[in-house]
């Protein structure tokens, strides 16, 4: 598999604060990637630096070759990179298919700006089908419940046509039922797309056979399959430190 | 509310076009004719300022751009206009009445191409478009907003003030540009000529009522609004939303400019009392009091404050401003979706008896793979 995303020597320093010290990072074309750690770890950090919210003291993020740093937020998402937030942030007074049709229309010439929308385009309307929102496609999306705002964002990002794709804990306040159908969703967009996951949760990050990156206290702890993470002593210390109920389940789980 | 609403049925969708046509109507036929020349003259009036309105409703309704100096692109497209309109009936020497009250001897360099009507009418866009791009471009890609933008545009009014009464000779300072006789071949003092200007200025309302209804449905409408209520969840869409707040506050000065180049004949003055503060706040109290994210609900605003000032500053003009400053106060806290949100809301009430649209949670399907594989071979490198 090709390299996708390329990070090295990365160093981030919130007045004086070292949040993410001499990270290497690298993502191939196609993988699903969870990236977890304790409350702190530099996680939301890391996706802030490759979208272009943060600016790093130092290192290097390159995507397909570009190097990305220095590059504002709009320019890196037209490079193809798409990313969701912890709290799902959609445009509450426009529609869903408004929302969904707002992220797509980047790629289109600035003249179709000007006009009304005419139809659904077909990136919309497979994001509709895929988000499993078709039938709420009319209604404003402030009605919508969390789930189902988190999965407009999915779905606005599957729309963008990236081919990186960050979510930044995309099961964080849902319900079980939510979250079977996010790792669902998941499972699908993964098929088809380079995504980095962030999530704290361990049950939902077993039920996908891929490589889980550590991060802890802003460095790379350690990387390899699920099994192979939760059985490394160096995670669970860190878990125990940390809270109490998900380094049980750590330790349970590799024993 | 307009725009954002889901399509309905036919006769929802054509009650809008339908208001367009009657309020077009009336003021079309009915006005000129039951109005006295003097009446139909402070209507023409009120209707330049709704076109700032409908400008005011794009960037500030649409656009959330809170903008205090709105005056200052009137005053551009004002002065633009007022000075080709003096040079085209100055006296010997070529010279504009106040210039030569104030000595000066020469026509001064920036009055001369104003002497060509084309130049002037071309200027009366441009330079309020040109003004708002650079500092929107300057202003907003600093992230400069809310409040912040708020006042410091309401300081450009401020300095546009003490510029134009500080250099007397080239502006005629406090009194500005006054005695107009002509408007590109309409006597001013004709009233049969002064209904031909009013109706210009009607059918330019109209237009540019039509322009901002159409910018709003747009794609970029949409972009605007979500520019508004999340700015920087935009970038993360792939736009610069400095860039998308720029064309609309440009659209909106562009529309001020040509509200301040139709108020100099119609008005027959243009002084810095036109377009300081106070006059730049007024300019956007209407719209507040209308309803800010509706364009007719914004124009009807700039006409009703604006009749409403002339009835009141007709007894005590003290008063006016007291009662203007607690109309605005109120509709901000208790209603700040104005008249026309008021009017919307009743109407929802009425209709929500009839139904209740269904909200269910469907799950996310594990369909449209093919489609998503498609995409995959058209994705940039
Ligand atoms: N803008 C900021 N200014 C100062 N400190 C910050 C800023 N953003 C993050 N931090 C700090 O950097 C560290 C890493 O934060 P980050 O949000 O990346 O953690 P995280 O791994 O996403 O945690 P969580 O699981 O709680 O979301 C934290 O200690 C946080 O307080
Ligand atoms: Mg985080």
């Amino acid at each position: 598999m090709t390299e996708l995303l390329r990070v090295r020597g990365l160093n981030v320093v919130f007045s004086g604060f070292r949040a993410i010290t001499e990270l290497d990072f690298t993502v191939s074309g196609g993988e699903l990637r969870f990236l977890i750690g304790p409350n702190g770890a530099g996680k939301t950090t890391l996706i802030d630096v490759i979208t272009g919210l943060t600016r790093p003291a130092s290192g290097s993020v390159r995507f397909a070759g570009t190097e990305l740093l220095g590059r504002r937020e709009h320019q890196i998402v037209r490079l193809g990179i798409g990313r969701t937030f912890q709290t799902s942030v959609v445009f509450e007074q426009l529609t869903v298919l408004e929302n969904l049709d707002l992220a797509a229309t980047f790629r289109r010439p600035l003249g179709t700006l000007l006009r009304r929308r005419r139809g659904i385009a077909d990136q919309v309307a497979e994001a509709l089908e895929t988000t499993g929102l078709a039938e709420l496609a009319d209604r404003p999306a402030g009605v919508l419940s969390h789930g189902q705002r988190q999965w407009l964002e999915i779905g606005m990002l599957l729309a963008q046509r990236p081919s990186l794709l960050l979510l930044d804990e995309p099961v964080a306040g849902m319900s079980r039922d939510e979250r079977a159908r996010t790792g669902e969703l998941l499972r699908q967009v993964a098929k088809e797309h380079t995504v980095i996951v962030v999530e704290h949760d361990m049950d939902f990050l077993r039920r996908f056979a891929s490589t889980v990156t550590v991060l802890h206290e802003g460095r790379l702890l350690c990387e390899g399959t699920v099994a192979q993470v939760q059985a490394d002593p160096r995670v669970q210390e860190v878990y125990l430190g940390r809270t109490r109920k998900e380094s049980a389940e750590l330790v349970k789980e590799a024993s | 509310m307009v725009g954002t609403a889901p399509a309905g049925p036919t006769r929802r969708r054509l009650a809008g076009p339908a208001l367009f046509v009657a309020v077009g109507l009336l003021l079309v036929a009915v006005a000129p004719a039951v109005l006295s020349p003097f009446r139909l003259d402070l209507l023409g009036k009120y209707l330049c300022y709704a076109i700032v309105a409908v400008g005011i409703g794009l960037a500030w309704g649409r656009g959330g751009m809170l903008t205090l100096g709105q005056g200052v692109f009137f005053g551009l497209g004002g002065y633009a206009m007022g000075m080709h309109l003096k040079l085209r009936e100055a006296g010997p020497g070529g010279l504009p009445d106040f210039m030569v009250w104030s000595g000066v001897e020469s026509l001064p360099a920036l009055w001369r191409p104003f002497a060509n009507p084309v130049f002037a009418l071309a200027m009366v866009v441009l330079l309020p478009v040109t003004v708002a791009v650079l500092l929107g471009l300057l202003v907003f890609r600093q992230r400069v907003r809310g409040a912040y933008f708020a006042v410091l545009s309401q300081a450009l009014a401020a300095a546009f003030v003490i510029l134009l009464v500080g250099q007397q000779g080239l502006t005629g300072g406090t009194n500005g540009l006054t005695n107009f006789q002509m408007f590109y071949g309409l006597d001013l003092y004709q009233p049969g000529d002064k209904r031909i200007l009013y109706l210009v200025v009607v059918g330019v309302l109209g237009a540019m009522f039509l322009l901002a209804w159409q910018l709003s449905r747009s794609r970029f409408g949409q972009l605007l609004v979500a520019v508004r209520d999340g700015e920087d969840r935009v970038r993360f869409l792939g736009y610069e939303p400095a860039v998308v707040k720029t064309i609309a506050f440009a659209v909106s000065a562009g529309m001020a400019g040509i509200a301040g180049a139709l108020f100099v004949p119609m008005v027959g003055l243009l002084s810095p009392a036109n377009l300081g503060i106070v006059a730049s706040l007024e300019l956007l109290v209407g719209v507040a009091i209308g309803g800010r994210f509706s364009l007719a609900g914004a124009v009807g605003g700039a006409l009703l404050v604006n009749y409403a000032k002339t009835i009141f500053s007709e007894e005590s003009a003290d008063n006016w401003i007291y009662l203007q400053g607690a109309m605005f106060v109120v509709v901000m806290l208790w209603a700040p979706r104005g008249l026309a949100g008021l009017a919307a809301d009743l109407r929802t009430a009425v209709r929500h008896r009839r139904r209740r649209p269904p909200r269910s949670v469907p799950a996310p399907l594990p369909s449209g793979t093919a489609a998503v594989v498609a995409n995959r071979a058209e994705e940039p490198a």
